[in-house]
């Protein structure tokens, strides 16, 4: 047991090293690095261009802060909205370098020209990649050999770098054909096999809810309590995965099988022909089943299409759906009149099913940009005024977000493009329970969530905070305690390197002696203040 | 640390003080980390034995031996007048007479994940919600008030250790990987004084961070955690995850594995008071070579589980304690090509015993020739859940809310009469 710990450590140190020793090759000899300054420049056009629809969207939450009478939470700094953004968009806080690159970037529309090179790094398709696949493929290890959550989330990364409008990405996934490696988008339907059968009831409810936003599951059962789903819809709808069928050559479809299925009652065997349970119109004559199902999901005309994602990519986020739960939206023929997730939704119709333009005017929007503080001290109040985001909201990091700052805030550099060495430091800490030990929050990840304690623990007292934390000559602290010409130096590049900020005068009036008395033993200090600044709320909690 | 930490908290450590004292002095034979009564009138303790890939019941406590599915191991006598179980399992066969045997489960559920899943839960899997784990749901129906460590821990727990659901992270077991050598993550990495500055350094950059939130983090519950972190790391409860202090002889009665050392942690967090507690031996997947799979695993939990049961009934502690043992199904009666058993979520067995239970039960056959699927007086899973909670002194009908505004009972089964009529 002895050996199995030590080994443990060196391997945490090897990554660690490595991704450190990754992390300080110079920018130049980077791939992305041209790719970067083009962007720069590119991202111009942007501005102009989504105006109207951010203006949109902002003046709806206008209409709403004014009717309810209450102030909004002040804008924040545009650094911190940085931080906002690399969480969102790279599962990572930002590294001194960018944070240096920004603040020396003078020129017009800094912002909105930052938001297009992150979008355009691949840091922002694998993360994103990852955080959609659950809404896809769940987040169980599902069937083993069959299906290849790996290959799954490559290939989704691929689309989301190469920008494929989103209802081609859902095509391809209910209609997707061949080995579930060679042709990774049929993981979807490969999943779904259990006890080596095909289970088309979650594939129904699994592609209602993830692309139309409407929990039907219920409906399997019984008629929907809450709404208008009954058994029957459901079972029209399951029936166009009937066809679908395994081999060793892969997913396909066969022609000629029918749905069959045990009537709950009578136990008899009835066929069940593929049904839908509004707009029958939107069906195409000719096709498989698979593919027709994939045309009235994804047609223009179906409003529930566009609102899921609009809500679904809102909480991915700001880490809280606009409507929760992320996947059950009413429905919009109820509504009185149109909201926010058709603003989004038609905007993102219009402009062909483009994810990074939907995302943009988000993070473009005002209630990404409010503080997280508020003068309000009625709690009462204070929830009514985050209900209709006139504060931005405290959301929880994920285990995945919180490694990633650590390891980003080991490194002064940042630690991008060699996605693989990233992935590779993941994989290990998954396989070491790190993310197991800090809680998974599976499918519910939206739901609002607290601390832990084993949570705690680990911030406190866990292995890749002491190795992320403690100097060496190659990693953020050493170099920090190392380098920086004054006190002041020091500490602000801790601050800067673990919460995107400067120290507050009170934090520099009770650190700044600490460092200043203790020239020698500044090592020592400098790894207090990290462990300090990794424990406090400001660190795992989204603010 | 005083602002870290809220007034319930201090109130409680006071409370803890207190009444610990006065047990003392009341029951002299109790060190003063035993903060529970002993016998009946204990607060209840629930341990499950996790054989996790699924053991066979023929090789375990269903053995036909003079059948054709059956030949591969003896059946020996035990304790219990007419039961015989596995010769596999000869310490078992002595204590087995606190317990009772089920030999009739049934359960829906053939691939691991989704078995396991109903087997934890006695909910089959549903994707509108994520069921909370019996012992999640005993810890939060019946928390013990003087605990300062988890209400719930999962031993060697691997993937599928017991989670909350919708009740929320904070119900997930508290998992320890090592136990008896290593707490992980429960010592702080300096010395006590850098640690004391550490911490009111931490007050600082939390102050700091609380201007204009102060509402907002304390719903996070950030300082709540970090704080009962703290008193937990504090705490004097913490030894019994260690095992340092027991006699050489009871180690070894365990057994040195992992799994051992487990039962042994989990008697001793029992003492302690934790309400839940699930140990976990992987490898009992045995699509092929069955027999020596199960020779292996015998090897493990037969000295293990029998001298937990021997212990806690010395230390009167079975009155007051639930001992589930079970994997998330059982295996084919029919030996494939290679020698071993695929998976059979019908006609499986369990052990159950301990508390209010009746011991000395048989319930429920399988058919000895094989071809009959389904066993006598089959015993569903929502049953043996009902079962348990009845046993463990909670109303297994009483209706939890999800967070989506779904009424959904503790288990929606009926307890075996055979075990709990009085």
């Amino acid at each position: 047991m002895k050996r199995k710990l030590l080994t443990f450590n060196t391997l945490i140190l090897v990554a660690i090293a490595g991704v450190v020793a990754w992390a300080t090759i110079p920018p130049n000899s980077q791939p992305n690095a041209l790719n970067r300054k083009e962007s720069l420049t590119q991202g111009h056009t942007d501005v102009s261009e989504l105006a109207a629809p951010i203006q949109q969207v902002d003046n709806f939450f206008d209409a709403r802060w004014q009717e309810f009478g209450f102030e909004t939470a002040e804008e924040v700094d545009e650094l911190l909205i940085l931080r906002r953004l690399s969480l969102a968009l790279h599962g990572t806080i930002p590294s001194l370098e960018e944070i240096r690159n920004f603040e020396s970037d003078t020129s017009p529309n800094r912002l909105s020209r930052w938001i297009h090179q992150m979008l355009n790094d691949n840091r922002f398709g694998d993360y994103f990649a990852e955080r959609l696949a659950r809404s896809y493929v769940g987040v169980e290890g599902g069937p083993f050999i069959i299906f290849r959550r790996d290959r799954f989330t490559d290939w989704l990364s691929d689309q989301l770098q190469s920008n494929t409008p989103y209802n081609e990405i859902v095509r391809q996934l209910i209609t997707g054909e061949g080995l579930w490696t060679e042709k990774p988008e049929t993981n979807f339907i490969t999943v779904a096999i259990a006890n080596n059968e095909l289970d088309e009831n979650k594939l129904a409810a699994r592609s209602v809810r993830a692309f139309l936003g409407q929990r039907i599951d219920c409906a399997q059962c019984h008629d929907h309590p809450f709404d208008h789903w009954k058994q029957e819809e459901f079972e029209g709808l399951a029936a166009h995965f009937g066809q679908a069928s395994i081999s060793p050559f892969g997913i396909s479809d066969k022609q000629d099988q029918e749905y069959e299925i045990e009537d709950r009652k009578t136990l008899e065997t009835i066929t069940i022909d593929p049904a839908v349970p509004f707009h029958p119109e939107w069906i195409p004559e000719t096709g498989s089943q698979r593919e027709k199902f994939a045309i009235w999901i994804t047609h223009p005309e179906n409003r529930r299409f566009e609102r899921a994602i609009a809500n679904r990519v809102w909480a991915l986020l700001f880490g809280k759906a606009w409507h929760a739960p992320v996947d059950d939206l009413p429905d919009p023929e109820s509504l009185e009149s149109t909201d926010l997730l058709d603003i989004l939704g038609s905007d993102f119709r219009e402009h062909g099913y483009d994810l990074r333009r939907l995302i943009k005017i988000i993070v473009s929007s005002k209630p990404f940009r409010l503080s997280s503080q508020h003068a309000e001290e009625d709690a009462g109040r204070l929830a009514a005024i985050k209900d209709e985001w006139g504060v931005y909201p405290l959301v929880r990091l994920r285990p995945e977000q919180v490694i990633g700052s650590m390891l980003q805030a080991s490194s002064i550099k940042t630690i991008d493009q060699n996605s693989h060495l990233i992935t590779r430091t993941m994989k290990f800490f998954r396989e070491n329970n790190f993310i197991q030990e800090y809680g998974d929050l599976g499918d519910n990840e939206f739901e609002e969530q607290t601390g832990t304690i084993p949570q705690a623990l680990l911030r406190m007292n866990g292995e890749l905070a002491k190795d992320v934390g403690k100097t060496n000559p190659v990693n953020a602290s050493g170099r920090i305690s190392g380098f920086s010409s004054t006190a002041e130096k020091c500490l602000e590049n801790c601050y800067l390197v673990c919460y995107s900020r400067r120290p507050t005068p009170e934090e520099q009036a009770h650190f700044l002696p600490q460092l200043q008395e203790a020239s020698k033993k500044r090592g020592e200090i400098v790894e207090d203040i990290f462990w300090t600044l990794f424990n406090s709320p400001e660190f795992s909690w989204n603010h | 640390m005083h602002d870290l930490k809220s007034h319930k908290f201090t109130r409680r450590n006071i409370l803890q003080t207190f009444s610990g004292f006065g047990l003392s002095c009341l029951l002299p034979g109790l060190d003063s980390r035993a903060a529970e009564k002993r016998g009946p009138e204990r607060g209840r303790s629930l341990i499950t034995i996790w054989l996790a890939g699924g053991p066979s019941q023929l090789e375990t406590f269903d053995p036909h031996p003079n059948s054709k599915i059956g030949d591969t191991v003896k059946a020996i006598p035990t304790t219990i007048p007419n039961l015989k179980i596995a010769g596999l399992y000869p310490q078992l066969a002595e204590q087995i007479d606190c317990l009772s045997v089920i030999r009739s489960l049934v359960s829906k559920e053939g691939d691991h994940e989704r078995g396991t899943s109903y087997l934890k839960t006695g909910y089959r899997p549903d994707p509108t919600t994520t069921f909370p784990s019996i012992g999640s749901l005993y810890a939060h129906e019946a928390p013990n008030p003087k605990l300062e460590i988890p209400q719930h821990v999962s031993i060697t727990g691997g993937q599928w250790a017991s989670r909350g659901g919708f009740l929320g992270a904070e119900h997930d077991a508290f998992k320890i990987f090592d136990p008896g050598l290593n707490v992980r993550n429960m010592k702080p990495r300096v010395s006590t004084e850098r640690q004391k500055k550490r911490l009111s350094d931490l007050e600082i950059v939390t102050q700091a961070f609380q201007k204009g939130r102060k509402t907002q983090t304390e719903n996070t519950l950030h300082q709540l955690t970090v704080a009962r972190a703290l008193e937990m790391m504090n705490s004097k409860q913490l030894t019994a995850f260690e095992i340092t202090d027991e006699p050489e002889p009871v180690k070894k009665a365990y057994g040195d594995t992992r799994f051992g050392r487990g039962c042994l942690v989990a008697r001793r967090l029992v003492e302690q008071g934790v309400r839940a507690i699930e140990v976990t031996l992987p490898g009992w997947d045995s699509h092929t070579d069955n027999l020596d799979t199960h020779k292996t695993k015998a090897a493990i939990l037969d000295p293990a589980i029998s001298t937990l049961l021997r212990d806690l009934k010395e230390r009167d502690l079975l009155e007051s304690t639930v001992v589930l043992c079970i994997g998330e199904f059982g295996r084919t009666p029919k030996v494939n090509a290679l020698g071993g058993r695929d998976h059979w979520p019908t006609g499986f067995s369990c052990l159950l015993g301990g508390s209010t239970l009746h011991a000395g039960r048989v319930i429920g056959a399988t058919d000895p020739t094989g071809k009959n699927k389904d066993p006598e007086n089959p015993i569903s899973i929502p049953d043996l859940y009902a079962t348990v909670m009845s046993a463990l002194g909670i109303n297994y009908a009483k209706e939890l809310m999800t967070p989506i505004g779904r009424p959904i009972s503790l288990s929606d089964g009926k307890p075996i009469p055979e075990l709990l009529n009085s």
